[in-house]
């Protein structure tokens, strides 16, 4: 089993950490998506080392937790969390994106224990997670369906099919983050096609909804862990996060969601993420 | 379609060279094929607890409502979702149950190709896809429900097998035997009563295609109901002298190919017969391997490229060339290119096709044609010249 951690200084360092293993393994590969994976950090770092029930030296074992990645494109900071977790040594992290890698640029199942889907293509994660919930509740199982969707995949049909189909049964063993952080390729979501009230939406397709901000490690913490409570409808933990957290020169810019930093951007970066380290171990962030 | 049958009713009895082992069975009442689904699914569903049944707001059609009824914890409505049908059957795969995804062939996998590529293909997931209402037989709903794609969608899959029964009987084994294979698979049925040929006691294996008649002179190989009509076809070819084999190729991938490979040897020519579009189907995979293989004289029969339109299943069978008629003159023609350096057939040009050529160009239409009378290279083997010898002196 997982060695939980329970303090949120010392989740808030496995955050910086993690967002740290992820500026060094996109620079090294060459490509990848840079925002969305650092704004999640805080999310995964809590999921891994808190929340979900797994166990990193058993990846099948039945009693766990499943995780669904429905955006796969964010899997640099999944295959962070994995590897600080114990699924995988962490040399392996530079191999991402590379020919013959466990680390596919977007996450292949079959290629890596411990994942429980494929995915990249948006909006189908959520119907995935919702088979999983189904199979379990009518299995009798305790066990929780955690599903991490974005926003810009919010544009997709497939994605409302699933929260149609999730409130029709009742879902109470789904839980699903959304990882709102108003920006998709091109540029805004509210641009693009706009989403707001996502809250309002989610509560008029019989879910309920719970507001967070994704990057305060207080407040992720407190919400998933009362999120295994949830009865009687699948539950929206809407997380509003800053793309690009933690790297000035990358957050709220919607031109780093696909792009990686140079060698030089990335040494910036990591500057900027152990200036952040320090606070934290001081107790000043 | 009642009453008119898929081809005039012939006494295939008087069939010679029938293969006892197929323990085939004539002249027994026309059923859909997707009636074996249905039943399928009740014996699997009390034999089985991991089966479940997802539909898209066609229960009654696709025979999935009895599934339905019996086993209302097993079965899952997702509404006209056809997306979520197959992400959601993924996601039950991934706690070890067997779902069956059904809708209309040209919905599923016509509208949810990617999520089926990304989270049962790739993703390698135990979802069994299930089209129904497929080829040109659909009849008077017409072309937008007439899925002709789809052989050719799921076979271009890795991962994915594809399973085209030709009948009632072999639809009840085909659906057992995709239940108990560990992988993703699609299935695909027709709409309308069709003959039923094979019986309980035929065989029926993933990947083994069956000999329904042996036959020296050419080798047609079909799959789906028109197998029917190929049986047809070669009795009348036996009445002209012809001695046709017939092979159900009901499993388009993977392909059988040492008996595709074999067939082609003994008869030196092979004709293709599928309720399909004429790109990607079961002609086009026989046409890959026996390229590479064993080139032969080869003709498909399928819809060339082209939509299919409203009318009964027997007039459309008709005009888009699955007669019995059809299948004979095609296997003629076949014949006499063995061995010799004549030209390729051209295909019959319809008379809307010939309109849309000429008011693109007058010119054109002669390009057209002389490009379909490209001479074949001469291909002959000391088998095929003792085929023709035998033919000659016929």
């Amino acid at each position: 089993m997982i060695q939980k951690i329970s303090t949120v200084r010392e989740l808030k360092l496995k955050a910086n950490l993690l967002r740290q293993e992820v500026i060094n393994m996109l620079a090294e590969a060459g490509s990848g998506h840079s925002a969305g994976a650092l704004g999640m950090a805080d999310i995964f770092a809590a999921l891994y080392f808190n929340v979900l029930e797994h166990d990193p030296s058993a990846p099948e074992w039945k009693g766990r937790d499943r995780l669904v990645l429905s955006n796969g494109h964010i899997c640099p900071i999944m295959y962070a969390a994995m590897a600080e977790a114990g699924y995988f040594k962490k040399e392996e992290l530079m191999t991402l994106r590379k020919l013959g890698s466990r680390l596919q640029g977007h996450p292949h199942r079959e290629s890596l224990p411990g994942l429980e889907t494929t995915s990249g293509p948006l909006g189908c994660g959520i119907s995935q997670a919702s088979g999983m919930a189904l199979a379990l509740k009518r299995d009798g199982m305790p066990n929780k369906v955690f599903c991490l969707t974005s926003d810009g995949e919010h544009d997709e049909g497939n994605t409302w099919e699933s929260v149609l189909f999730a409130a029709k049964y009742q879902l109470d063993n789904l839980i699903v983050i959304l990882d709102r952080n108003y920006i998709q390729i091109d540029g805004n979501t509210e641009q693009i096609m706009p989403l707001d009230s996502v809250e309002k939406k989610y509560r008029a397709f019989n879910w309920n909804v719970m507001m967070i901000d994704g990057n305060d490690m207080e407040q992720v913490v407190t919400a998933l862990r009362n999120a295994r409570a949830n009865t009687g409808r699948p539950l929206m933990i809407i997380a509003n996060t800053v793309p690009g957290k933690g790297v000035s020169f990358m957050e709220r810019n919607y031109l780093w969601h696909g792009k990686p930093p140079t060698a030089a951007e990335a040494k910036k970066a990591l500057e900027e993420l152990d200036d952040w380290r320090i606070k934290i171990v001081k107790g000043l962030a | 379609m009642t009453g008119e049958s898929r081809s005039s009713k012939a006494s295939l009895e008087s069939l010679k060279g029938i293969n006892k082992s197929a323990k085939l069975k004539f002249n027994q009442p026309e059923v859909p094929t997707r009636d074996g689904y249905g039943d399928a699914l009740l014996a699997l569903g009390a034999e089985n607890k991991n089966i479940f049944v997802l539909c898209a707001d066609l229960s009654e059609s696709t025979r999935v409502l009895r599934f339905k009824e019996r086993f209302p914890e097993r079965f899952i409505e997702v509404g006209v979702a056809e997306q979520n049908l197959v992400t959601v059957g993924s996601g039950l795969a991934a706690m070890g149950k067997i779902p069956f995804v059904s809708s209309y062939a040209i919905f599923c996998p016509g509208r949810c190709w990617e999520q089926i590529r990304t989270t049962i293909g790739y993703n390698n997931r135990n979802v069994k896809i299930i089209g129904a209402h497929a080829g040109i037989s659909v009849g008077p709903d017409g072309a937008t429900h007439q899925a002709l794609e789809d052989i050719a969608l799921m076979r271009c899959m890795p991962n994915m097998i594809v399973i085209v029964p030709a009948d009632y009987q072999e639809t009840i084994k085909a659906t057992k035997a995709i239940a108990k294979h560990d992988g993703p698979s699609y299935m695909r049925f027709a709409r309308d009563k069709t003959h039923q040929f094979t019986t309980k006691h035929s065989p029926f294996s993933i990947g083994k295609a069956i000999v329904l008649k042996e036959g020296k002179d050419l080798a047609i190989m079909g799959c789906g109901p028109v197998l029917y009509d190929c049986l047809a076809a070669a009795l009348a070819l036996q009445k002209k002298g012809i001695d046709a084999m017939v092979i159900n190729c009901h499993t388009v991938k993977p392909l059988d190919r040492q008996a595709i490979i074999s067939a082609a040897k003994n008869c030196g020519a092979v004709l293709t017969v599928e309720e399909a579009q004429i790109i990607g189907g079961l002609g086009s995979a026989v046409a890959e391997l026996l390229g590479e293989a064993m080139p032969v004289p080869l003709k498909r029969i399928g819809v060339r490229d082209h939509y299919g339109e409203s009318g009964q299943p027997a007039e459309l069978l008709s005009k888009f060339g699955f007669s019995k008629e059809h299948i004979v003159s095609a296997a003629e023609g076949l014949i006499a290119r063995i061995g010799r350096n004549v030209p390729v057939i051209v295909d019959k040009i319809s008379r809307e096709q010939r309109s849309r050529i000429k008011t693109l160009s007058k010119g054109k239409e002669r390009n057209i044609k002389r490009q379909s009378a490209i001479k074949i290279k001469k291909h002959i083997s000391p088998h095929n010249k003792k085929i023709q010898k035998h033919l000659r002196k016929r």
